[in-house]
């Protein structure tokens, strides 16, 4: 029975939970056995287990089951500040940094009753796609060993895929979200820009950020949507629309929905594979009534180079606060300076670094127009193809990723063949659009593929909707053996 | 007053050299909350203890602007009559330093709240325009302290993220008296509108001074240099003479000027390079992603220029119409919210049979005198205006003279004592009763039958004599004006 | 265009990042690399593009003036990688 548990998808929890079939304590305890057994995926930076235990008691002793995450165990991305709980947004920088203060979305989970297991691995500072940036090591895929679980939410990936959490959250800059749930078979929704507050999640690149829910299926997703995205007075790009109880309002009748294909998004070198998972993606969202129309976005091909401008000209400004003053990681230094120059030296990993220097070239005097102000107007070209598209079509199909799960180590020294990982997520950033992966299929290796589909601004719903239709045609079922379970 | 055109020109064998300068003042925003953060701006407490998450820069902090602030910059904007600006942009201005704990400022860098004004300076000389070049928000560092350790700098981040404006002069002025005139003027118009307490002790208004020279007559600038964060109006100056004379000199050699950032040391009143601190600065300024384009309606600004109160200019032209006061005495009376306040009230509360001239040389005279020599703002002021109103009207009605009131203003000084009351408890009530001095005075004539000979024989110089007889008889009491008659119609 | 280890340094000192030779060198080449794929971008003519800051289409909220954070100095100062109750410390500024 225990073993059972933690196969169950959040939907099920909750309802045991409901029918006092199963205690939160139960729960809790699987999930961190479970936990105990997979350190080999390496999924946690922190673990949180015997707190988690003792607030899953005090659930059970007063349970209040009108909440949506009833005593339920969640482990969390290691970019959201977790109060009194290490954060570390897998860097040396922070390998000491206790926060005071919670995130705006992880107290909304709380909020709803869920207790918090553990941080998950990242990219550091989330700059990443194959999690191999993280200063705690790489996560490996519970799909096949030594392969990446994407990144930069490779361990929240892995953890959902693996069922070490139910559900989780992530952060989604440039593909965060979609590409892992793609590399590991789960689904991942990145929400419009605005619909999440970023207050508390240690920031990466402020235009473009977003947390979003990752979970088994498309129901999950859902409900962690739901609870997640609330209007924030502290995060002055919080946006205040109406936001929809998406689970309940979830539905498979997506029946006259006009779904756009972009030929722009048939990339050279693009695996068979991929364009085929593509084609069957096409003919099961017209199974489901779906009409199916042939757009273009003809700046797509220019999404990933303006990316490479945006994304580090702000983290380079958003990393300048880690200088060994106020908190974290401090080098020993001769002077002020020298301080500075060690403490950032050692303190950031190779990628980050790396980040720092273009986004600071991109800004520095004399490049400014020539880089930044030009990324900013391909960026107003990219939203403009959107936006066009988008007066003809409710949402738009693509495959997730150009690829499937790589091995750890294969890209590792290319940094620009590891960028092109992003080259159908990093357009949806770039325009504030929602986007959704749903795990549609297997490569000739059995590892899952990807779909996502993309919205128009504040229409999750209806992506959630497409999507929940096409994974029930589509009968997903992940190859998981547990080999790393002895 | 002297219309004497008073240059200030360098002069160097047979050149002569003219000074432009340019300022940019960094004003604290008066508000209760930071610019971004909901921490207090109190000036003067424990270290660190005004610190929010926001302003020491936490991961996952983001900044929300306050509203208060906004409006105390459009005020000021509208104090300087300029443009203000319907959509600004908040930038980040990028450098490190150890009491900027973001590691960037906030600041507004393309495109300010407030654009292109002017404010109109009195000089002796006369009147004299100021072009203002624009005002923006920005927010205050915090402090580092290097003299508490030999090896460490402490810091403190009290005044991080407290809201300054900072406003940035044309190179329109051209020498020391002007600068103190147009720092004054700034003061005294942020002043009225409450928007900053102008407080250069305390560090809310300093000032980045531009100094640049040029042969007389020309009208090409020089290389500038910025002589940075001074922060009295006499340091000012004695900044700008001191720079403005080194690059006389560097130009009389046959040197050229760098353009640069210099440091006004008060201790050996001298400005030296900045240079040491590295590289020039490439601030990398990039419009701030956790902030949107700050926009204010047509009806947000029509809104607060209703509130603004009638401002130094306005309020010394109608002193000239309405008191009859001199232009000189207008500038002193309005140059001070306070002060013109104080005058003000003192005018009401003399009621209907004012005497205005009186309560001006009153103010600016002894009242003036006993707070320089106290070191008290008006607004502490010893003496009510209530009560010195009292004062004058017992002057004007012939309670008292000139003289007696002095005494009696000495006494007011300890605890505010009503006038009125001292001269009645005191007896220093006037002697008017005609009867009682004309037989003061024949005693008088009497006592100094000689002289009284002598006055009628021409030596009219004996009258001041009688005069001061009749009041050293009275105690100093008797009314000057009486005496001066009964003593004409008795010699 | 290249980028040269004249600039890398120049970059790292904005950066407050220390490189050597060999990182600048191998800084270089990434950059190098990185760069020539993002040169893509000169293909576009933009000249009548208004460039896109934020995707968030809206404007600044503003909030009230009301003082709501408390004293939290020893919060403030409890991760500070140098001991002292009131104060950050740094190593000495050299001006």
């Amino acid at each position: 029975m225990m073993s059972d548990i933690t196969k169950q998808s959040l939907s099920e929890l909750v309802k045991n939970i409901k029918e006092k079939k199963l205690s939160s304590k139960e729960i809790t305890k699987a999930f961190i056995d479970r936990s105990q057994k997979s350190k080999e995926l390496n999924v946690y930076i922190s673990e949180d287990y015997s707190s988690a235990l003792e607030k899953a008691k005090k659930f059970d002793e007063k349970p209040n089951l009108d909440l949506k995450l009833p005593g339920i165990p969640i482990a969390v991305k290691d970019l959201f500040c977790t109060k009194n709980v290490r954060t570390t947004a897998g860097s040396k920088i922070l390998n000491n940094f206790v926060p005071t203060y919670e995130s705006t979305v992880t107290q909304n989970i709380w909020n709803e009753g869920a207790i918090l297991l553990g941080k998950l691995n990242c990219d550091e500072f989330a700059m990443g796609s194959s999690n191999e940036t993280s200063f705690f090591g790489n996560v490996q895929n519970p799909i096949d060993k030594n392969l990446v679980p994407g990144g930069s939410s490779g361990g929240s990936a892995s953890a959902v895929a693996g069922q070490l959490t139910p559900i989780t959250i992530g952060t989604d800059t440039g593909g965060s979200i979609r590409q892992p749930a793609s590399f590991t078979g789960i689904v991942g929704l990145k929400p419009t820009y605005g619909s999440c507050s970023r207050y508390g999640i240690v920031a990466f690149a402020s235009s473009l950020d977003q947390a979003g829910p990752m979970a088994q299926n498309v129901k999950d997703c859902a409900l962690l949507q739901e609870i997640i995205s609330t209007y924030d007075s502290k995060d002055s790009t919080s946006i205040d629309f109406k936001r929809n109880e998406y689970s309940k309002e979830l539905t498979k009748n997506i029946k006259g929905k006009k779904i756009g294909i972009p030929k722009e998004y048939r990339v050279d070198g693009m695996p068979k594979e991929i364009e085929e998972l593509w084609q069957k993606g096409i003919q099961y969202a017209k199974d489901c009534g779906a009409e199916i129309i042939d757009i273009t976005l003809p700046h797509t091909s220019y999404a990933l180079p303006t990316y490479y401008i945006v994304a580090p000209a702000e983290a380079s400004s958003n990393l300048a606060r880690y200088d060994g003053v106020k908190y974290g990681f401090r080098a020993k230094g001769e002077n002020l300076i020298d301080m500075y120059e060690k403490t950032r030296s050692e303190g950031f990993g190779a990628e980050v670094q790396r980040r720092i220097m273009i986004g600071t070239y991109v800004l520095s005097s004399g490049y400014y127009d020539a880089y930044y102000l030009k990324a900013q107007r391909v960026r107003k070209l990219i939203k403009n193809d959107f936006d066009e598209v988008f007066k003809k079509v409710d949402a738009i199909l693509t495959p997730s990723t150009p690829s499937s799960a790589f091995k750890i180590g294969e890209k590792k020294d290319d940094p620009v063949s590891m960028y092109l990982n992003d080259i159908f997520t990093v357009p949806v950033n770039l325009a504030g659009l929602p986007g959704i992966s749903i795990p549609a299929g297997h490569d000739l290796k059995g590892y899952p593929l990807g779909l996502q589909i993309i919205g128009k601004a504040f229409d999750e719903q209806n992506i959630l909707n497409i999507a929940y239709a096409m994974e029930e045609k589509i009968g997903f079922k992940n190859k998981i053996n547990d080999w790393w379970i002895k | 007053m002297s219309k004497v055109k008073s240059e200030y020109l360098i002069n160097r064998k047979d050149n002569q050299y003219e000074v432009v300068i340019g300022l940019e003042v960094h004003a604290q925003v008066t508000s209760e909350s930071k610019l971004f953060s909901t921490s207090s701006t109190k000036f003067g407490a424990e270290p660190n203890t005004q610190v929010s998450l926001v302003d020491a820069a936490f991961p996952g902090m983001l900044p929300v602007i306050n509203e208060f602030c906004v409006k105390q910059a459009i005020k000021t904007g509208i104090g300087l009559n300029a443009k203000i600006n319907n959509r600004s942009v908040f930038d980040r201005k990028n450098y490190f330093y150890a009491d900027l704990p973001q590691g960037y400022q906030i600041s507004q860098f393309k495109d300010p709240i407030v654009g292109e004004g002017k404010v109109i300076l009195d000089m002796p000389e006369g009147q004299k325009e100021i072009g203002i070049e624009r005002l923006h928000l920005e927010q205050d560092a915090g402090k580092s302290i290097h003299d508490l350790d030999p090896q460490s700098t402490y810091v403190d981040l009290n005044r991080s993220g407290v809201a300054l404006m900072e406003i940035v002069s044309k190179p329109d002025l051209r020498s020391p008296d002007e600068v103190s005139a147009y720092i004054k003027k700034l003061r005294s118009i942020m002043r009225y509108l409450g928007t900053c307490d102008g407080n250069m002790q305390e560090g809310s208004l300093r000032a980045d001074v531009n100094v640049s020279v040029r042969a007389k007559g020309s009208k090409d600038l020089g290389t500038r240099c910025e002589i940075k964060n001074v922060n009295s109006i006499k340091f000012m100056q004695m900044a700008i003479n001191y720079e403005a004379n080194r690059q006389v000199d560097l130009i009389e050699e046959g040197k050229s000027i760098d353009q640069e950032t210099r440091l006004f040391d008060t201790r050996k009143n001298e400005t030296r390079s900045m240079r040491s601190k590295e590289d020039a600065h490439d601030y990398r300024y990039f419009p701030d992603p956790d902030l949107l384009p700050l926009e204010v309606s047509n009806e947000f600004i029509n809104r607060l220029k209703s509130e603004i109160p009638e401002l130094p200019d306005d309020k010394k032209k109608r002193f000239i119409k309405d008191f009859k006061v001199s232009p000189y005495e207008a500038n002193i009376l309005v140059s001070d919210i306070d002060t013109a306040k104080y005058f003000e009230e003192v005018v009401t509360k003399m009621g209907k049979n004012k005497d205005i001239k009186l309560a001006v040389n009153w103010i600016t005279g002894e009242l003036f005198a006993v707070l320089n020599d106290k070191n008290l703002e008006i607004s502490q002021s010893p003496i009510s205006s209530k009560n010195l109103a009292i004062l004058i009207n017992l002057i004007k009605n012939g309670t008292i003279s000139g003289k007696i009131a002095k005494t009696v203003f000495e006494i007011m000084m300890d605890g505010d004592k009503d006038p009125q009351k001292i001269v009645e408890e005191k007896g220093l009530k006037q002697q008017s009763d005609p009867k009682a001095l004309e037989a003061l005075i024949d005693k008088i004539i009497n006592d100094n039958r000689q002289k009284a000979i002598e006055y009628k024989q021409g030596k009219e110089k004996l009258f001041g004599f009688f005069v001061g007889q009749a009041m050293k008889a009275s105690g100093g009491k008797a009314n000057p004006q009486l005496i001066n008659e009964i003593l004409k119609k008795k010699l | 265009m290249s980028i040269d280890l004249k600039t890398i340094k120049h970059i790292s000192k904005l950066s407050r990042i220390s490189v050597d030779d060999q990182k600048a060198e191998k800084l270089a080449v990434d950059l190098n690399s990185i760069f020539k794929f993002i040169e893509k971008l000169n293909e576009l003519n933009t000249d009548k593009v208004k460039p896109l800051t934020s995707v968030a289409e809206t404007t600044l909220k503003l909030r009230s003036d009301e003082v709501k954070s408390k004293d939290i100095r020893n919060e403030i100062i409890k991760n500070s990688p140098q001991d002292n109750e009131d104060y950050f410390v740094v190593p000495k500024v050299i001006e």
